[in-house]
């Protein structure tokens, strides 16, 4: 049973660890990540954490040219574009991952529909070291 | 439910003004937005003193950051000489001038106050492209940042779920580009005048010049499609589906129903207002569509007692060419997935059956974005008084026109029904 409070700081915690979190509604079994205070179905706050799959289906994407600032610092740029995506999820929800295992400088090889499984990638040096949430191609 | 709310009483625009949009690197937020203000003083038909203005809201998203300068009410209260009088800045993004506008319409259907001025103001250009896109992207949803979105990556991915859906292309994507550059040379306020025409003779003059080859395009999307032209930004969302990075204000003045015929005989009224709010891509009901935008319509159409059908023109967020695209569905112009058809025939160029974005939108005007939404009811205020000069919609008798101004990546959808009578 895990106790952490529900919470972004909690979620990114896990991820840190490997683990993508989500949350149940204990009253009506609405699954959510990343994890809600209140459930948009019944309105309870009984919720309980919840390992999610990490299986889904790429739903949309990007092939990111012009990064912002902290993604420039890990490298990536007009040369080296990065992909991110949305990924529809088993559990009924969809959340926004990087995608990796694609060519993002080929976007038009990026497929909706592929199915994609969770990966976790640490990027950054020391103390901006982190753990991203990413998706790839399953085969 | 929402389709029930009223106006308490009649809201009608007297005046509006807008500096030109741009690049200004002598110009800051007080000479811009003294730009728009002496425009819109002059542009009260009969005549207007500033000291009878009895509150104004200003919309400014984030020139904290920008400038690093903010609470920006009591600065330009002061630059047009209203203080002590209440000035409050609203902040919703790009929608922020919107959000003046319905403060200002709520204190007036309220009986508060009678006579408002609402605004707003982005100075941007004094940022390099990379603190913008920082800046910018501010205000994506907090899981969108840790995924690596940029404000055009999650217009990126929208573009790619549209395509996906409905069998669209980027070639689609293009008539809306190529549209919104026919109205630009006919808007001296606007950032770009030039079509995508013009600029590709400019690109082949400056390669002969430099003695490099010259490209040979056969169209205009021929050229979009090359990518020394049109480079990938937000794959599939390239620099010609961009707005640009812009400086500039604009103002409207409004007063009591009662009172507006006192300042002119052609008022324009604010007969419908509806404002949603959106969730980040994980969460929101659709792909292809702005939940913000839905609740928006529903509630301005329900106010209103109007149609989308009854809607002449409007002028909608095009900051990226896809979000124009969902925008003129989401309103109800056009059925979902049928929007791209409609472009392609034509239908919402200056001369077709829904004129939108005569003023050369986001894309060509500029998007300073909190300046953005009352720079979108100027257009509607010069195209229903039959002000547009060169870009006023030809051969239809205009009466209602609509704005629908879009903050942060749909976390807010605004939208404005106006009427002459
Ligand atoms: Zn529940």
């Amino acid at each position: 049973m895990e106790e952490r409070p529900i919470s972004d700081i909690s979620y990114r915690q896990f991820l840190e660890e490997g683990k993508f979190m989500g949350s149940k509604c204990d009253k009506c079994g609405k699954v959510y990540v990343p994890p809600r205070h209140f459930c948009m179905e019944c309105g309870s706050s009984d919720m309980r954490w919840h390992e999610m799959k990490g299986e889904g289906e790429l739903a949309a994407f990007t092939c990111v040219f012009v990064a912002p600032p902290y993604m420039v610092e890990l490298g990536y740029n007009r040369k080296n574009p990065y992909c991110t995506g949305v990924i529809n999820l088993p559990e009924g929800t969809r959340m926004v991952a990087r995608i990796e295992g694609v060519d993002a400088s080929k976007p038009e090889s990026i497929k909706i529909g592929t199915p994609m499984k969770v990966d976790f990638i640490k990027q950054g040096e020391g103390e901006k070291a982190r753990t991203f949430l990413a998706f790839r191609p399953a085969s | 439910m929402s389709n029930k709310r009223k106006i308490g009483r009649g809201v009608a625009i007297v005046g509006a003004g807008m500096s030109k949009f741009g690049m200004f690197p002598d110009k800051d937020s007080k000479d811009l937005f003294a730009e728009a203000f002496s425009e819109m003083i002059a542009s009260v038909d009969k005549g207007f003193d500033p000291a009878d203005i009895q509150a104004a809201w200003i919309g400014n998203f984030s020139n904290d950051f920008f400038v690093h300068q903010a609470h920006w009410g009591p600065i330009i209260a002061d630059l047009v000489g209203i203080t002590p009088k209440a000035v409050t800045r609203t902040e919703g993004a790009c929608a922020s001038s919107t959000l003046a506008m319905r403060d200002g319409l709520m204190a007036i259907a309220s009986g508060m106050y009678d006579i408002v001025l609402a605004g707003g103001v982005e100075e941007m250009s004094k940022c390099t492209t990379e603190e913008v896109t920082e800046g910018l992207a501010l205000a994506t949803s907090p899981y969108e940042g840790d995924a690596g979105y940029t404000f055009p990556g999650v217009f990126g991915a929208l573009a790619t779920a549209y395509f996906h859906k409905y069998g669209a292309g980027r070639e689609h994507l293009m008539n809306i580009t190529i549209k919104s550059h026919e109205n630009a040379p006919l808007n001296p306020k606007g950032q770009f005048q030039q079509t995508i025409r013009d600029l590709m003779e400019a690109r082949k003059a400056k390669a002969a010049k430099k003695g490099e080859p010259v490209p040979e395009w056969a169209d205009e999307k021929e050229a979009l499609f090359d990518p020394r032209f049109n480079p990938p930004v937000a794959w599939p969302m390239h620099l010609y589906d961009c707005c640009p990075i812009s400086d500039g204000a604009s103002c409207i003045l409004m007063v009591a129903e009662e009172i507006a015929k006192n300042f002119t005989d052609k008022p324009i009224y604010i007969v419908g207002f509806g404002q949603g709010s959106g969730r980040g891509l994980h969460a929101c009901p659709s792909l292809t569509s702005f939940e913000a935008n839905k609740q928006a319509a529903a509630e301005a159409y329900g106010m209103s007692g109007l149609t989308p059908k009854d809607i002449q023109f409007a002028e909608v967020h095009d900051c990226f060419s896809i979000a124009e695209l969902i925008h003129i569905e989401d309103l109800g112009f056009f059925g979902e997935g049928e929007g791209y058809k409609a472009i392609a025939e034509g239908e919402t160029r200056r001369e077709g059956r829904m004129p939108i974005n005569t003023s050369g939108g986001l894309k060509c005007k500029g998007h300073p974005v909190g300046a953005t939404g009352t720079a979108q009811m100027y257009e509607v205020w010069k195209q229903l008084r039959g002000e547009a000069g060169e870009r006023q919609i030809p051969g239809r008798d205009l009466y209602i026109g609509a704005t629908q101004n879009l903050g942060g990546t749909g976390g807010t959808c605004t939208f404005t029904i106006f009427e002459r009578r």
